[in-house]
């Protein structure tokens, strides 16, 4: 293959011809490259037009048998074909609702640490440690939660909080039941493990981006560093941070290994947070091996459900973000 | 002269303080998960890596002894091929939102999507793979294990690569433009070229990714337990044997499950720690 390099004088009869074919070549190359190039960037569309569209066939027949009722249907009897996704659900999102009750503190703690009183010397490694704990797959925790984790949970969380609270007036409800180390709270708590790296690396790099002289000019007034942090950092960077904080819930409401381990895959209502329930994505890893008939399209079914969830979070957060950013001038 | 601090400033002094020191203590337990977890999993996991780890087959149920090779070699298989087909197709279709889509309605929307499919729960992928790869063939595959892994690749690389790509300077591309060069060297031979270190560092993330991604192959590789080299079946791979062996009564699946988890582990931070050096060698901005 050769450029359209400038020929020498001696040569322009026979060239021109050369030139013209060769400009004709280089052209048809350019569409075949646009074409494929748009086509492989389409693929992306159409993977999540296809996903939506065969999930939601797969699932008719449960939506045609039940209709709207199957969202707050409390009932799971695979014998007599009757499902409602009540339990999936709420399990879902009471455990990724504590997880993130539990890890945005932290994980905001740990951003504040790493960008104001973090030594420079010890930043890159303990950022390079909060990524690296991010990047550990979903199984480890699950294992951790398991074999470690509940045991421990067991005897010096659930006991305690069960003896000293469970006697309260408002709030006993909450910690009564088996103390076995499984449960809501406990699949509540190895996802805000999980969780926390994620959202602590998203907040330290949104703080990072502060422009300096922002920060300069509050300290220059007189503002201590938490001042600073509240005041100047924070507010500048809240889409940012919001972002986040939800990307972290998409994580959470999806996460099927960390949760399967440690929620007790009980197909019933959790009562309180230390009852076993189940969230979706541990109901289909857990069932859909030897599902059948109707359960097989109710699974589907809440499979449907937990892709529209977290498509509407995850659109929300990218739409603040993008919203505030225009609203910036960027 | 000294001056009395007065009670505002004492007060303003005080938060100060307990701020900070709650975001290190925040930042303290944070480094005591990670430390606990890794220290876990090194000392239950390095009991079980032993040679025979990598010579013998998965143990049946209530059998002694046994080792991962077949989920090992499966698991190299499946990912290896989703690496080799989601390379092109990401890296190509972030040349087309960098160099042609750019800022048109189709690009903007592109993007959005990808980084929904970003954060997308995997799980619901492996239903979408098994509804078209696994139901109509008929059979659990390596193919739709490999189709699943790509699936969830793919926005990853494009994300990447388009960043990366962003990264290059406008000067470069108009210097190759005046050169006559036409538009596809432009983008592959200089632009892409320009960017190499940043696209396989792209690509490094991703493979540690999809190396530890359970959910999506639950439905489409299945499990295997013998050793077997055909993706047009059933194929054993660490994840889901970690899973199977994890859940189980058995001691020496448990201790196969903690051993093929530090492996894992292991493989994982040895991608992101070499992403990050290449990352930062070859890039001197």
């Amino acid at each position: 293959m050769n450029t359209s390099q400038s020929t020498t004088s001696s040569d322009d009869g026979v060239n021109s011809v050369n030139m013209a074919a060769i400009a004709n070549r280089q052209r048809w190359q350019d569409v075949v490259f646009h074409r494929t190039t748009q086509s492989f960037s389409l693929l992306v569309l159409f993977a999540l037009v296809g996903i939506i569209v065969s999930l939601f066939i797969n699932a008719w027949p449960t939506f045609a048998k039940f209709g709207a009722h199957f969202l707050w249907y409390v009932e799971w009897d695979i014998i007599n074909q009757e499902f409602g996704a009540a339990i999936s659900v709420v399990g879902t999102v009471l455990s990724a609702g504590i997880a993130m009750l539990l890890a945005v503190p932290l994980a905001f703690g740990i951003a504040v640490f790493l960008t104001e009183t973090c030594p420079v010397w010890l930043r890159r490694p303990l950022g390079t440690a909060v990524e690296l704990l991010a990047a550990v797959p979903s199984i480890i925790y699950g294992m951790f939660g398991l074999f470690v984790f509940a045991p421990v949970y067991a005897d010096y969380l659930q006991v305690p909080l069960q003896s000293v609270l469970g006697g309260m007036p408002l709030v006993g409800w909450m910690f009564g039941g088996a103390t076995n180390g499984l449960g809501i709270l406990a699949a509540g708590i190895i996802l805000a493990f999980m969780v926390l790296p994620f959202v602590a690396a998203v907040m330290r790099d949104v703080f990072e981006i502060t422009p300096p002289i922002l920060r300069e000019s509050a300290y220059g007034l007189g503002c201590t560093t938490w001042e600073v942090v509240r005041k100047v950092v924070l507010p500048y960077t809240q889409t940012g941070v919001i972002g986040g904080i939800m990307l972290g819930l998409g994580r959470a409401l999806g996460e099927t290994m960390a949760v399967t381990f440690v929620i007790g895959n009980a197909n019933r209502m959790p009562t309180t947070l230390f009852s076993p329930g189940t969230s979706i994505a541990s109901v289909l890893a857990n069932e859909f091996g030897e599902a059948e008939g109707l359960h097989f399209n109710t699974l589907f079914a809440l499979g449907f459900l937990l892709f529209c969830i977290t498509f509407v979070v995850l659109a929300l957060a990218k739409w603040l973000i993008i919203r505030t950013e225009k609203a910036k001038g960027h | 002269m000294t001056m009395q601090p007065s009670p505002l400033y004492r007060k303003r002094k005080r938060t100060n303080l307990m701020g900070l020191t709650l975001s290190m203590i925040a930042m303290s337990l944070g480094l005591i998960a990670l430390f606990w977890i890794l220290f876990v999993l090194f000392s239950n996991g390095l009991a079980a890596l032993e040679l025979t780890l990598f010579t013998n087959d998965t143990p049946a149920p209530g059998s002694e002894g046994g080792g991962l090779r077949n989920a090992i070699v499966g698991s190299l298989m499946i990912v290896g091929l989703a690496v080799l087909v989601s390379t092109p197709i990401g890296i190509l279709a972030g040349i087309y939102l960098t160099e042609y889509g750019d800022t048109s309605k189709t690009a903007e929307f592109t993007r959005f999507v990808t980084d929904i499919m970003l954060s997308a729960p995997s799980i619901v992928l492996g239903l979408f793979v098994y509804a078209i790869a696994v139901a109509t063939v008929g059979n659990f595959s390596g193919y739709a294990g490999s189709l699943a892994l790509t699936l969830i690749a793919i926005p990853v690389v494009m994300r990447t690569t388009e960043n990366m790509l962003r990264l290059v300077p406008g000067s470069l591309r108009e210097a190759a433009f005046a050169l006559g060069a036409p538009r596809w060297k432009v983008s592959t031979m200089v632009t892409l070229r320009a960017a190499k270190s940043g696209v396989i560092t792209g690509l490094l993330l991703a493979l540690a990714r999809i190396s530890g991604e359970t959910a999506p192959l639950l439905f489409t590789a299945l499990n295997n337990q013998f050793y077997s080299t055909n993706m047009g079946a059933p194929m054993a791979n660490l994840p889901v044997v970690i899973f199977q062996f994890a859940m189980s009564p058995y001691e020496n699946w448990i201790q196969l499950a903690w051993g093929g988890a530090l492996l894992i582990t292991l493989t994982v931070l040895a991608l992101n720690i070499l992403a990050r050096v290449f990352f930062r060698e070859k890039v001197k901005v």
